[in-house]
């Protein structure tokens, strides 16, 4: 059956955990979580194969853990936190994991993260519909982040929250 | 009668908790973040919480993906600090206070939130990173200077409880903290966040514009925040940025009205931005019988509210 879609598929590089990935990746995070102890994770490292066939996965997710798909094992219904113990079975960090599933470099990625971070910027929307929050954040505070930059008296800047000028 | 005196909200990184473990706190990229928790730890040691209450998520450490409680709340004695993967963090054990904890259970279940109850329980670097962060090192053979009861809230499998809803729950915990017989101050941390996401191909998000309207929300207008969907938080926090709906835990069992002691913001820790407050409630203090200990307590938070009124904010 076709995944039901939902308002966040419009996420572009984004995989969210829900109930139903949950369901379906209850093997994957269930194998990741059974790497919490040293015996399975030498169990698992002598023959990977044959160890995944305790956890009922499909073929799809066998392969994707068995060529540290990581994207591949968010889409089938792995969560992050439970394939990051995997990354640490095979002697990664995670920043090595989350360089793997942006396509950088590790060297790369680490100095996006001190430059500041991925901005969000053209990463909000796959379809381009969806604008900045009228919440909080970009939109919300334009008028405030315009007129920051025009003064040059900051101690006033903290007393302007966009909150009293709706 | 026990009282909410303060909030504090604070991220959880798990790096933090190596840097403190591994001795790296002096190095510059280290140094950094932990040099804006400085005052927070003075603040801390003067203001002597009796407990704090601990609102913090588990990280596939006490809970894996067979039971995925939404609220569950801590009524043990005690909670080791969980392996997660690389041995316990060398940190003592947290020590509960299950006659406050039962207490509150028993309140806000009958306020209709359905809570868990857990009798046992291992927590993560989730709730031991931020008690670093506040009450500074401690040696896995001393003790953390109160004790505490750990809330934790899904926020790892869609959905987690609404802003709204966490701020409703901060609300009944107050009424239950208020309704308890002892004298006891009470300090309640809401963590995680603020901006992140650690998953997928958009992996290193980071948004310090929607953090700082978050933070500045949090401090003066909560009920905006209240409104934000989980999407906008995804969408523009990325898609581990949701687990800030648990500050909104904290703010919720505070006085509408606060005062901002203190505030840091920087990034990044690893892959996360680091966001930090102390919200006092004004009529704090009021948990203590001796006049004089909350009064001087009362000065010297309202002078470092003047001296730190909005540390700036980078970026």
């Amino acid at each position: 059956m076709a995944r039901e879609q939902h308002d966040y598929d419009d996420i572009p590089g984004t995989f969210v955990f829900d109930a139903e990935r949950s369901r379906q990746g209850y093997g994957i995070n269930m194998f990741c979580m059974s790497l919490m102890k040293d015996e399975n994770r030498k169990a698992f490292k002598a023959n990977e194969a044959e160890y995944l066939k305790k956890f009922k996965l499909t073929p799809e997710q066998t392969d994707a853990v068995l060529k540290r798909d990581y994207n591949r094992m968010l889409e089938l219904g792995g969560n992050i936190y439970f394939t990051a113990k995997l990354g640490a079975t095979d002697g990664h960090s995670f920043q090595h994991l989350a360089a793997l599933m942006t396509g950088s470099t590790q060297q790369d990625y680490a100095a996006m993260m001190l430059g500041g971070g991925r901005t969000v910027e053209g990463n909000r929307s796959r379809s381009g519909k969806n604008a900045a929050s009228k919440f909080i954040g970009a939109r919300a505070g334009k008028s405030v982040a315009g007129k920051r930059k025009a003064k040059s008296t900051p101690k006033s800047k903290s007393k302007t929250r966009s909150a009293k000028r709706k | 009668m026990a009282r909410i005196i303060a909030g504090i909200g604070s991220s959880h990184v798990p790096a933090i908790g190596a840097a403190l473990d591994n001795g790296k706190t002096e190095e510059p990229y280290w140094k950094r973040i932990f040099s804006g928790f400085e005052k927070s730890q003075q603040w801390m040691r003067e203001t002597k919480p009796d407990v704090a209450i601990i609102v913090y998520n588990d990280h596939a450490s006490a809970f894996s993906v067979e039971m995925i409680p939404t609220f569950a709340l801590g009524c043990a004695a005690e909670f080791p600090p969980a392996d997660e993967g690389w041995g316990p963090r060398p940190v003592p054990v947290v020590q509960g206070y299950p006659a406050l904890a039962s207490h509150i259970a028993q309140s806000v279940i009958l306020d209709e939130f359905d809570l868990t109850i857990c009798n046992k329980m291992e927590v993560d670097h989730g709730m031991t990173v931020p008690m670093n962060l506040l009450f500074g090192k401690v040696d896995k053979n001393g003790h953390w200077p109160c004790p505490v009861i750990p809330l934790a809230v899904n926020v790892v499998m869609y959905p987690p409880p609404t802003g709204h809803r966490c701020f409703m729950l901060g609300r009944a915990i107050r009424k239950a903290v208020e309704s308890y017989p002892e004298d006891l101050k009470v300090v309640i941390f809401g963590t995680g966040g603020l901006s992140h996401q650690i998953s997928g191909p958009r992996a290193g998000l980071i948004n310090s514009k929607w953090d700082k309207n978050f933070l500045d929300n949090l401090s003066g207008n909560p009920q905006k925040l209240v409104k934000i969907p989980h999407i906008d938080y995804m969408r523009e926090a990325g898609a581990e940025g949701i687990e800030m709906v648990m500050w909104l835990i904290m703010r919720g069992a505070l006085d509408d009205k606060v005062d901002e002691v203190y505030r840091f913001y920087t990034v990044p820790a690893s892959n996360t931005a680091v966001g930090h407050i102390i919200l006092a409630n004004r009529g704090r203090g009021g948990a203590r019988k001796s006049p004089a200990k909350p009064k001087r307590a009362a000065g010297k938070l309202k002078r470092a509210a003047a001296r730190t009124k909005v540390e700036r904010i980078r970026g």
